[in-house]
């Protein structure tokens, strides 16, 4: 019997401890399969940050250093300077990318480090128990806006694939979803597309993946799936919005 | 090779590391400090190393943290309010049992401050600093060429026990030119760095991570931790005295005002006062036993520092009930170092009161 599909080998043999619906594990395997298309797990250091895929070194059977909340642009800059040889690649919730650690994402995409940002953008704080993120919707109910998000008290879900766009460093910054079936398709070809710039060493890239959150939409998981189309596409729209040749 | 050089005392710690082998630095500027990273610009690019300058001074340590962990060698520098935003990075380094070397030319405060050499930030600097209770280790040169030697030193220690380790100076120590003749590094042997990321290349997963989630682990850590800092107290104490053999009084100082206190000391034994200088090199560890026997001999201690009593804590759990401890601080502000003979007459004062 021909086998179809399999687990991607940068990916260890072992269940995740995300919830029921959540797209980390779907994200993952896109990362791990752009990882083995470049052949390039054994010269790869993840960056880890903080949030609910803090623990990447329990899937990604790869090198991996863990940084602090919002650091890991910065962490991963020290990796990919010191050891430039190898592959690196950050992967961080937007608490992490967009809030406390707005300085660094902008910073090391203007400097152009040759570095992968996998970008996961689900309108919400997931680890601490869903607050509002900077992408959070407006209207959205938080555990922090129950009121719904108020944009002339709280501002406007910042559009981050847009705005790194606009900088001189950033070769490749799309964004994709996973929600359907269609839609992880070709998160798949831009992951690896973006993982590709890297591979060539053309600098800089980045994918914002929208992604579910169910535990903290209060959703189950195909409702959760729904809000993506319905609510976070039309704001969050899909696309490529730089590549450089 | 004993060429002599004369140099600002931040050109001999940024030559100090490039000799110790660092070819990657992190910085962002600030006053006193910015003679560092201007030198290690203009010298690393040549050394097939690599200088950025970050975009704060969160970014650089956390620069200096994903370098570290490649296991090169590699460094940042700043000064006291760019320490407390370091601080975070500092933990994350003390909890993940990552080498770098931290240059902090401080300043005074609190808040902004001023630029005036300062030993305000003791606390911070030698308590911890960061969250989660750590130490790493402090040393406080007070010469342009302890600025070279101590920077190459700090690097081994890095390596020897996989920490974070902190060169304290203050402006007059950064900003002085001295004589500075460039010696070798030291050959110490140092243990190979198994445990950093390359990339696997075929060998086991190696994660670098200051989460332990696991039942147990935390605690386990934090004692591995502390056992490190208790083989430091043991090993790694540097102290220097001066005229201590029969002293009646001891004045302890560190960095820059124990050079002020030296001179205060040979104008009091001109005058025939059996005083003698305790200078502690490492801050952290703290030369406990060194200080407690000079003290113990000498019956009382006068500690003398740039601020309004911090390190005198350490003095006094050190000497316990073995000498009799009195403190004379001058906090910062412009023009607010003591002079030799303003410390000549804290020290008659003192030395009076033990002849009575
Ligand atoms: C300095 C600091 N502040 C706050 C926290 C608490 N914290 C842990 S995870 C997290 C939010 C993570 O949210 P996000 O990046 O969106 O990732 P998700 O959990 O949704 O995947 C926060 C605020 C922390 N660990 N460190
Ligand atoms: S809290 Fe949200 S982001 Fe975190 S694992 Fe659960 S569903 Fe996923």
């Amino acid at each position: 019997m021909q086998q179809v599909f399999k687990r991607p080998q940068s990916l260890k043999d072992v269940q995740t401890h995300f919830c029921p619906g959540c797209h980390h594990g779907t994200i993952h395997r896109l990362v791990a399969d752009a990882m083995d298309l470049y052949g390039v797990q054994e010269q790869t250091i993840g960056v880890a940050s903080v949030g609910c895929s803090v623990f990447l070194y329990g899937y990604f059977d790869i090198d991996v250093v863990e940084a602090p909340h919002g650091r890991a642009p910065a962490v991963a800059t020290g990796v990919k300077r010191a050891k430039p040889g190898s592959f690196v690649f950050t992967y961080q919730g937007d608490g992490d990318l967009a809030a406390i650690g707005t300085a660094e994402i902008i910073h090391a995409a203007n400097r152009g480090e040759d570095i992968t940002v996998v970008f996961v953008n689900n309108t919400t704080y997931g680890m601490t128990g869903g607050q509002m993120a900077p992408t959070t919707l407006v209207g959205q109910k938080t555990s922090t806006s129950p009121y719904g998000r108020d944009k002339s008290k709280d501002g406007s879900p910042i559009r981050m694939a847009e705005l790194l766009a606009q900088l001189g460093g950033v070769a490749y910054s799309a964004r994709v979803a996973v929600d359907s079936p269609k839609h992880v398709l070709e998160a798949k070809k831009v992951i690896r597309e973006a993982f590709g710039y890297q591979a060539q060493g053309k600098g800089f890239s980045f994918v914002e993946v929208l992604s579910a959150c169910p535990t903290n939409w209060g959703m189950n998981p195909l409702k959760a799936n729904a809000r993506i189309g319905e609510e976070m596409i039309p704001y969050f729209p899909l696309g490529v919005f730089k590549k450089e040749e | 090779m004993s060429k002599r050089l004369f140099v600002k005392g931040n050109e001999a710690a940024a030559m100090g590391a490039v000799e110790a082998g660092c070819r990657y630095y992190f910085g962002y500027p600030i006053t006193p400090q910015s003679d560092i990273p201007e030198y290690l610009s203009r010298e690393l690019p040549g050394l097939n190393g690599e200088f950025i300058q970050a975009e704060s001074e969160i970014g650089a340590i956390n620069m200096l943290l994903g370098a570290s962990a490649t296991g090169v060698r590699a460094m940042t520098s700043s000064s006291s309010p760019g320490i407390s935003l370091k601080q975070e990075g500092i933990s994350y380094m003390a909890g993940a049992e990552l080498p770098g070397v931290i240059i902090n030319i401080s300043r005074s405060g609190p808040g902004l401050g001023g630029i005036d050499a300062s030993q305000s930030d003791y606390f911070q600097c030698v308590k911890g600093g960061g969250h989660g209770g750590y130490h790493i280790p402090v040393l406080a040169p007070n010469s342009v060429q302890e600025m070279y030697d101590l920077t190459m030193h700090a690097f081994d220690l890095a390596d020897l026990y996989r920490t974070p380790v902190m060169l304290l100076g203050d402006s007059v120590i950064g900003q002085m030119k001295e004589a500075l003749v460039p010696n070798p590094r030291p050959v110490r042997e140092l243990p190979a760095k198994g445990w950093a990321v390359r990339g696997k290349s075929g060998a086991e997963q190696r994660v670098v991570k200051s989460l332990f989630l696991g039942d147990g682990e935390l605690e386990a850590h934090n004692w591995h931790l502390h056992a490190k800092y208790k083989v430091m107290k043991e090993k790694e104490c540097i102290s220097e005295e001066y005229e201590t053999a029969d002293a009646r009084l001891i004045v302890v100082g560190f960095g820059s005002v124990s050079r002020i206190a030296h001179t205060a000391v040979t104008m009091a034994r001109a005058e025939g006062m059996k005083v003698g200088l305790f200078r502690p090199v490492t801050l952290f560890p703290f030369p406990e036993k060194a200080l407690e026997e000079a003290a113990g001999r000498a019956g009382k201690v006068l500690v003398v520092e740039l601020n309004t009593g911090q390190m005198v804590e350490d003095v006094r759990l050190s000497v316990g009930a073995a000498a009799q401890v009195s403190f004379y601080g001058r906090p910062p502000g412009a023009g607010s170092l003591p002079s030799p003979e303003e410390l000549l007459e804290v020290i008659r004062k003192n030395y009076g009161e033990t002849a009575r």
